[in-house]
């Protein structure tokens, strides 16, 4: 991002939509208690500004929960789920450990790095990827798998891998959840098998 | 009370004390790093381990509340091995960089390490590195030598109340940052250098001059604001090489604000070290002899309504007893020690001390304070108020104040006209009317504007009105914020048989009516160049400031580090400063200047020593023998009568908390601050 657009955050204000949000938010702790609200608020500000958190949105939700900003910077640094830096449109949070080890995920990141011609941490030039490595997502009966934005894609394996980042560049249609055609949870994939034969 | 047990021995404690405090009442030294006795409790250095019959794995025992019947080992083997574990891991990422290291010698981590610290190391890989930060011109840091012990971040959280520091990031990745780039802007940010138990915030200014062990320390006291902290100089090679807060629980606790102890550079720079008189519109050097001749001819040539004198911020007590005695003599009245024209009255004590004493803010429950800027004016006394506030239960009302003291206030407004108003005094009295201990402070600042002494009167009769004045509580409290003006009134070195105040003297001075002024260091007199034009300024001073270079005639003087000096601090406590260093060249004590000019003229003055001096002040005036009688003094009823004061806005922040004196105008250190600290905006704004 250059520095124009990041200008656009100097002045962090929720939209009139989050507003509503954070009342209700604040509602659910006591009023003396305002300051244990201050993640659900890092998390409503890091989505309006399409994935990260500027520090002029730091200052204002120690504002509007009574917290001096530095108490609200450490919480947002704590957490590595808050980014502090502009990302991509996608981030592609790409798990490795052991589960997802096992079943190739590191061949499967060197690809997409590979693909993506960027490295961990970084975004790509046009702005449409960032990639970082995570510790276990808890999709592991589904392993290899990476997540997106919000949403989980399982099952991968190098072609479905580049099928979904070229639909998701293109604009088209994705399928969340697992990739494979058989799989609709996290089912066996032999029990799906041996009923087929059943039949 | 709880009855435990120590290493076999039984000890009783109060309900809710911590197994650390229990192990201390049995005389059991625990090991410690992040625990403070000021600050909160954080339980995360995990060095304070010990046993504790029952559980399965060592206790940290500053987090841990006593249980009856406890048993606690301190001495065994498990504890033993355990503190070596804490200790182990706590080297790891800790640089074995002693020998250059500021705190070498004086170091919590060093001297544990010497008791459960193994002898080699058993980690092969690399150590973290961390990146330094800009904590501003005063505090240096070594961030890659912290452990995370926290003192700094709470002590900015609690004490100071600015919320400046804090630990980003976690685990390995862990750092102490500030809020902003560039520095600390709380005026009592020295103090976290003393907090710290390694040698990652160290002094800047100490930097590389001088190792702990050898430095000479002596006991003396802060003349920097008129709170009169308690300090410990340390001196090497003739120098002073830093200045120290010392505990006193009745004062400063054991805080120090960064101009009492930082300002010393200031004592080395721009020092008048031999007499000056002025020849054709320049000072030239001169000698003793001719100077005081040049006074003498003078004084004998001017009449002595003519003549005027002005003490300043840093004069000692002594200074102004035996100069009054002086000016006495020679038939002098126009003298006055309130060089900043207040117009706080000087016939009764009750009228200008902090009466409730400091150490009873810490039971106050109701505070109303008025025209000042503690925060700046007595920032150790302001960090007290605040600790107050912390522990709840306590109102804040405020009228002309800054917005920014650290605890949350209810401001009625920056308007002075506000205190005369009906509705507002009724609403005040209201706010009184259940305190058990009520508080007024009224800001020496606001008794210095044209409606002062209006002021002082109302803010006296509402404090009667509204049940302040008891028998056992005086809730009045004057913040005065010169070391030397509660001395100076109490010996009165103020006009006497309708000579000239401070104020009148500087529109006599504008009239041409005053023809001899003399200046005793008193470079914050607050008049223009223009209205000193032509009357002839005799400075007696230390440092040359503002009025030096004006002057006809300069006379050094030695600093306060440079005699033993009385100083009485905002409660009327009287402290003695000690020599630390010695005067440079032909300077002289200054009460010495008024006892040789006395014996060419009208030879009052009888006493000969600095012994004589002071048993000749005490008979004068007992109560500075002990803090006790200096509050004894009665209360002086005021008349219920009707005062209306107009309206003038001023809330009255001081804007350069750094240079208030002429030691700190001379000091780099409170330049830098100036320079570097001031400029930078705050961030935490109405976060308490």
């Amino acid at each position: 991002m250059n520095k124009k657009d990041l200008e656009q955050y100097d002045n962090f204000k929720f939209s009139q939509e989050n507003n509503i949000l954070i009342e209700s938010i604040l509602k659910k702790y006591p009023s003396n208690q305002s300051a244990s609200a201050v993640m659900p608020l890092l998390d409503l500000a890091m989505r309006q500004c399409n994935g990260w958190i500027p520090e002029s949105a730091m200052k204002e939700v120690g504002k509007i929960i009574d917290v001096p900003y530095i108490k609200v910077y450490e919480v947002a640094t704590f957490y590595s789920m808050f980014n502090l830096k502009p990302i991509g449109k996608y981030f592609i949070q790409f798990c490795t450990t052991t589960p997802c080890w096992l079943k190739g995920s590191d061949n499967l990141l060197e690809y997409c790095k590979k693909y993506l011609n960027i490295d961990i941490n970084e975004t790509t030039k046009d702005g449409n990827f960032t990639l970082k490595e995570v510790e276990c997502l808890g999709a592991c009966v589904n392993a290899p798998m990476v997540q997106i934005n919000d949403d989980y894609y399982e099952d991968l394996n190098k072609e479905s891998l580049i099928k979904l980042l070229e639909n998701l560049k293109s604009g088209n249609k994705v399928k969340i959840g697992p990739q494979l055609k058989e799989r609709k949870g996290s089912e066996s994939v032999k029990l799906i098998g041996k009923n087929k034969n059943a039949k | 009370m709880i009855k435990v047990k120590v290493n076999n021995k039984t000890v009783e404690v109060p309900e809710g004390a911590t197994v650390m405090q229990a192990c201390e009442v049995a005389g059991e030294e625990i090991p410690r790093f992040c625990y403070h006795e000021k600050l909160s409790i954080a339980g995360n250095c995990r060095m304070c381990l010990v046993d504790i019959e029952k559980s399965p794995k060592p206790v940290a025992s500053c987090a841990m509340p006593v249980a009856n019947e406890m048993v606690i080992k301190t001495n065994t083997e498990k504890v033993e091995k355990a503190r070596k574990g804490v200790m182990e891991f706590l080297l790891i990422n800790h640089p074995l960089d002693c020998p250059i290291c500021d705190q070498g010698g004086e170091c919590d981590l060093q001297d544990q390490s010497l008791y459960f610290g193994k002898s080699t190391s058993r980690y092969e890989d690399t150590k973290r590195a961390v990146d330094e930060k800009n904590f501003g011109p005063l505090i240096k840091t070594v961030m890659t030598r912290c452990i995370h012990c926290t003192r700094c971040v709470r002590f900015m959280d609690e004490i100071a109340g600015t919320h400046e520091l804090g630990a980003i990031n976690r685990g390995e990745g862990m750092e102490i940052t500030s809020a902003i780039e560039g520095g600390i802007t709380s005026e009592l940010s020295g103090n976290i250098i003393d907090l710290c138990p390694v040698g990652a915030l160290t002094s800047k200014p100490y930097a590389f001059t001088a190792r702990s062990w050898e430095l000479n320390h002596i006991d003396s006291i802060d003349v920097s604001d008129a709170v009169g902290s308690n300090v410990r100089i340390d001196e090497f090679n003739g120098e002073i090489k830093r200045i120290l807060p010392r505990e006193n629980e009745e004062i400063n606790q054991e805080w120090l604000s960064d101009k009492g102890r930082f300002f010393y550079d200031g004592l080395k720079n721009q020092r008048i070290d031999k007499p000056f008189v002025k020849n054709k519109n320049k000072l030239s050097s001169s000698d003793w002899k001719s100077a005081l001749e040049i006074i003498i001819k003078k004084i004998k040539d001017t009449n002595p309504s003519e003549i005027a004198a002005i003490s300043g911020s840093l004069t000692d007590t002594e200074t102004m007893y035996t100069a009054k005695e002086f000016f006495k003599g020679i038939n002098v009245k126009n003298i006055d020690c309130r060089f900043n024209l207040s117009q706080v009255p000087y016939c009764n004590s009750k009228d200008w001390l902090f009466n409730s004493s400091i150490e009873k803010i810490d039971v106050i429950d109701k505070l109303l304070i008025i025209g000042c800027d503690p925060k700046r004016e007595a920032a150790v006394l302001n960090s007290r108020i605040r600790q107050r506030w912390l522990t709840g239960n306590l109102d804040i009302l405020t009228i002309s104040t800054p917005d920014d003291l650290t605890y949350k206030c209810n401001s009625l407004g920056n308007d002075i006209s506000l205190l005369s108003d009906e509705n507002i005094q009724k609403k005040i009295k209201l706010f009184f009317k259940k305190a058990n201990f009520p508080m007024v402070i009224l800001g020496d600042s606001i008794l210095s504007t044209k409606q002062g002494e209006k002021i002082h009167k109302l803010v006296k009769i509402l404090s009667q009105q509204s049940n302040l004045i008891r028998e056992n509580w005086n809730g009045f409290n004057v913040l005065n914020k010169y070391a030397s003006r509660v001395g100076g009134l109490t010996v009165g070195f103020v006009p006497y048989n309708n000579g000239l105040s401070s104020l009148e003297i500087k529109k006599a001075l504008k009239k041409n009516k005053i023809k001899v002024l003399f200046l005793i260091e008193a470079d914050d007199f607050l008049v223009e160049d223009e209205e000193l034009e032509n009357a002839f300024i005799i400075y007696i001073g230390h440092n040359g400031d503002k009025f030096a270079g004006n002057s006809d005639v300069v006379l050094p003087t030695s600093a306060y580090t440079e005699k033993k000096a009385l100083y009485l601090n905002l409660e009327g406590r009287p402290q003695f400063t000690k020599i630390v260093t010695s005067k440079p060249g032909l300077a002289v004590d200054s009460w010495k200047v008024f006892k040789a000019l006395d014996q060419k003229l009208s030879a009052v003055i009888k006493y000969n020593t600095y012994d004589e001096l002071l048993e000749e002040m005490y008979n004068d005036f007992p109560q500075l023998r002990n803090e006790k009688q200096s509050q004894k003094s009665k209360w002086a009823i005021e008349k219920n009568i009707n005062i209306k004061l107009f309206p003038e806005i001023n809330n009255f922040l001081v804007k350069n908390f750094y240079q208030t004196c002429c030691i700190s105008r001379s000091s780099e250190n409170m330049a830098n601050c100036v320079r570097e600290i001031l400029k930078i905006k705050k961030v935490n704004n109405g976060n308490y």
